[in-house]
């Protein structure tokens, strides 16, 4: 999986010799090319847009566009919503994709596809679908605005409930993943040892499919982030309040596409710090 | 049995919400659909027979045009039988981007002078570009106008829940400039991305009111209820057309310039609610 170590690995392993050396060769020299050609356009077709940014970057007046009180008052939003849509998913998805992995149920299929549509929906009909349910004259909305006086739209929870409808999914789809491949004996034997199912579930399947929760977790945290459609047609656009890095830089390009690159970098920024930080955790996990 | 029923209510409920929302989308991206055309033109061109047109005509214009240039399109067509007008209405920002990267195009038509410099700073035009209407801001309420929004000052009050334009495009500077004028501040619930945006949040009732153009005021028939104010006296969008200099068919281009300064076509833009220039 991690092709710098394994190439390290190969410089001793030629001093050293033997069986793995063989096994290296043949991985650089019997790499067909048909294969080689399209996996290095793939890399280059995923790495040049980044290049890209970095070269036409505006280094000189970066520190002046980035020190501006409205980049980080972006930066900050987009944080704890990430985060906050995160914890929302947590508390609701974990639940939810153990109910998908370990209750036979009729219509679980369709269940599951329903859940999971989020996935492979446009992010702009999510942030329809969400006006016509929790804005304020949706069908939920419109009795959560006459009983309680509460209204979702241009609000910061707004944002939480859009990023949240689009990456919940993720979440649930990785843990429910990890519940099929854990093995259900262990939960199994704590139930002959008297744990309720609750409690099985919380001392024996929890820390079993943990690191699932963590990819899970983080996976949706990074699409949260950067959840733009859904949150511009739920949330509206106000700085401060609404206005998520992504909808900054949007609007920046119309303008003044110099900030919009600027804003990018950042984000830019704290994704490769995420995946960095969570290297370790994320590779022993894959 | 309840539990039945209630189990295959709520799939079918959500299937339903995805189909309006489907809907929806396919909607509102229709307007700016424009790769697919605006590569027609070339094959047609013809510029020998000068009175007599053929051959297609490509026009991008400014999205609040949309209504009345169709219109247009239709009666010359007609009148000139053998041709055929191909419109791509967008954002005046994203198709004098498009123009000015080589889109192939006989005629623009933008919402304001600044997009229009854009085409004519490039060298794209050729000739100047002709002011052919001009818009006006316009209030939109809820139907019934149920807050009593009699003023551009009524919007402040802080009960009610306003959205403007992105002060980036036109309808938000143009609204700005408004309030600007009469020392006005008002706090939004949201900056929207392009005019139709904001009027969409009103015609769903999320926000109570919009600063939105007179014309898309009257596109949406009675979804919203117009309230016209004083204050757009200050910020008047002109809307400028211009023949493009790679036009592939420049006697047709020609002529439905002709046709939208005519005052057939001055009646079709009026009606629309657009001011004469």
């Amino acid at each position: 999986m991690t092709v710098p170590t394994d190439r390290s690995g190969a410089a001793a392993d030629t001093i050293r010799g033997g069986l793995r050396r063989r096994r290296v060769r043949a991985q650089v020299r019997g790499v067909p090319l048909p294969l080689l050609v399209p996996a290095l356009i793939g890399v280059a077709f995923l790495v040049v847009p980044l290049i890209a940014l970095l070269v036409r970057a505006p280094w000189r007046s970066l520190p002046e566009l980035l020190t501006s009180a409205e980049v980080w008052q972006a930066l900050r939003l987009s944080l704890v919503c990430a985060t906050a849509a995160t914890a929302v998913s947590l508390v609701v998805g974990v639940p939810l994709a153990w109910l998908l992995a370990r209750v036979e149920f009729p219509g679980r299929g369709l269940l599951r596809a329903l859940v999971t549509l989020p996935l492979v929906l446009p992010p702009v009909v999510g942030g329809v679908a969400l006006l016509m349910a929790l804005g304020r004259n949706g069908i939920v909305g419109k009795t959560l605005d006459s009983w309680f006086g509460v209204t979702l739209p241009f609000t910061t929870a707004g944002v939480v409930v859009a990023e949240a409808f689009v990456a919940m999914p993720f979440l649930v789809i990785s843990v429910e993943g990890t519940l099929r491949a854990a093995d259900p004996r262990y939960e199994e034997a704590a139930a002959t040892l008297g744990a309720s199912r609750f409690t099985a579930f919380r001392r024996v399947t929890l820390p079993l499919i943990a690191p699932g929760i963590a990819a899970g977790a983080v996976l949706a945290w990074a699409r949260a982030l950067g959840e733009f459609g859904a949150t511009i047609t739920f949330a509206g656009n106000f700085p401060g309040r609404t206005q998520t890095m992504p909808l900054a830089v949007y609007l920046a390009l119309q303008s003044d596409p110099e900030a919009a690159i600027a804003l990018s970098l950042v984000l830019l920024a704290v994704s490769v710090a995420v995946l960095a930080g969570l290297r370790d955790r994320w590779m022993t996990a894959g | 049995m309840t539990r039945t029923a209630r189990r295959t209510g709520r799939p079918m409920q959500v299937a339903a919400l995805g189909v309006t929302a489907l809907l929806a989308l396919s909607a509102c991206s229709s307007s700016d659909d424009s790769s697919s055309t605006d590569s027609g033109s070339s094959a047609s061109a013809s510029t020998s027979a000068s009175d007599q047109l053929s051959g297609t005509v490509t026009v991008f214009a400014a999205a609040s045009l949309k209504e009345s240039f169709t219109t247009l399109g239709k009666e010359f067509e007609k009148a000139h039988p053998g041709t055929k007008v191909t419109f791509s209405f967008g954002g005046s920002d994203s198709l004098a981007a498009s123009i000015t990267g080589g889109a192939p195009a006989d005629v623009f038509a933008s919402a304001s002078p600044k997009t229009m410099a854009i085409v004519t700073d490039a060298g794209d035009a050729s000739g100047t570009p002709a002011t052919f209407v001009r818009n006006q801001l316009e209030i939109a309420t809820l139907p019934g106008n149920p807050d009593k929004i009699a003023s551009l000052k009524d919007l402040t009050k802080s009960s009610l829940k306003v959205v403007l334009c992105d002060k980036t495009v036109p309808c938000g500077a143009a609204a700005q400039k408004a309030l600007d004028a009469s020392k006005l501040k008002l706090t939004p619930v949201s900056y929207e991305q392009d005019v139709k945006a904001a009027l969409t949040k009103v015609e769903l009732k999320e926000a109570d009111a919009a600063v939105v153009y007179k014309t898309d005021v009257h596109a949406a028939g009675d979804k919203v209820e117009g309230v016209e104010f004083p204050e757009s006296a200050d910020a008047i969008n002109d809307y400028p057309i211009v023949q493009l200099k790679d036009a592939q068919n420049t006697a047709a281009a020609k002529a439905f310039i002709a046709l939208v300064q005519s005052a057939e076509g001055q009646k079709v833009l009026t009606e629309a609610g657009f001011l004469q220039p």
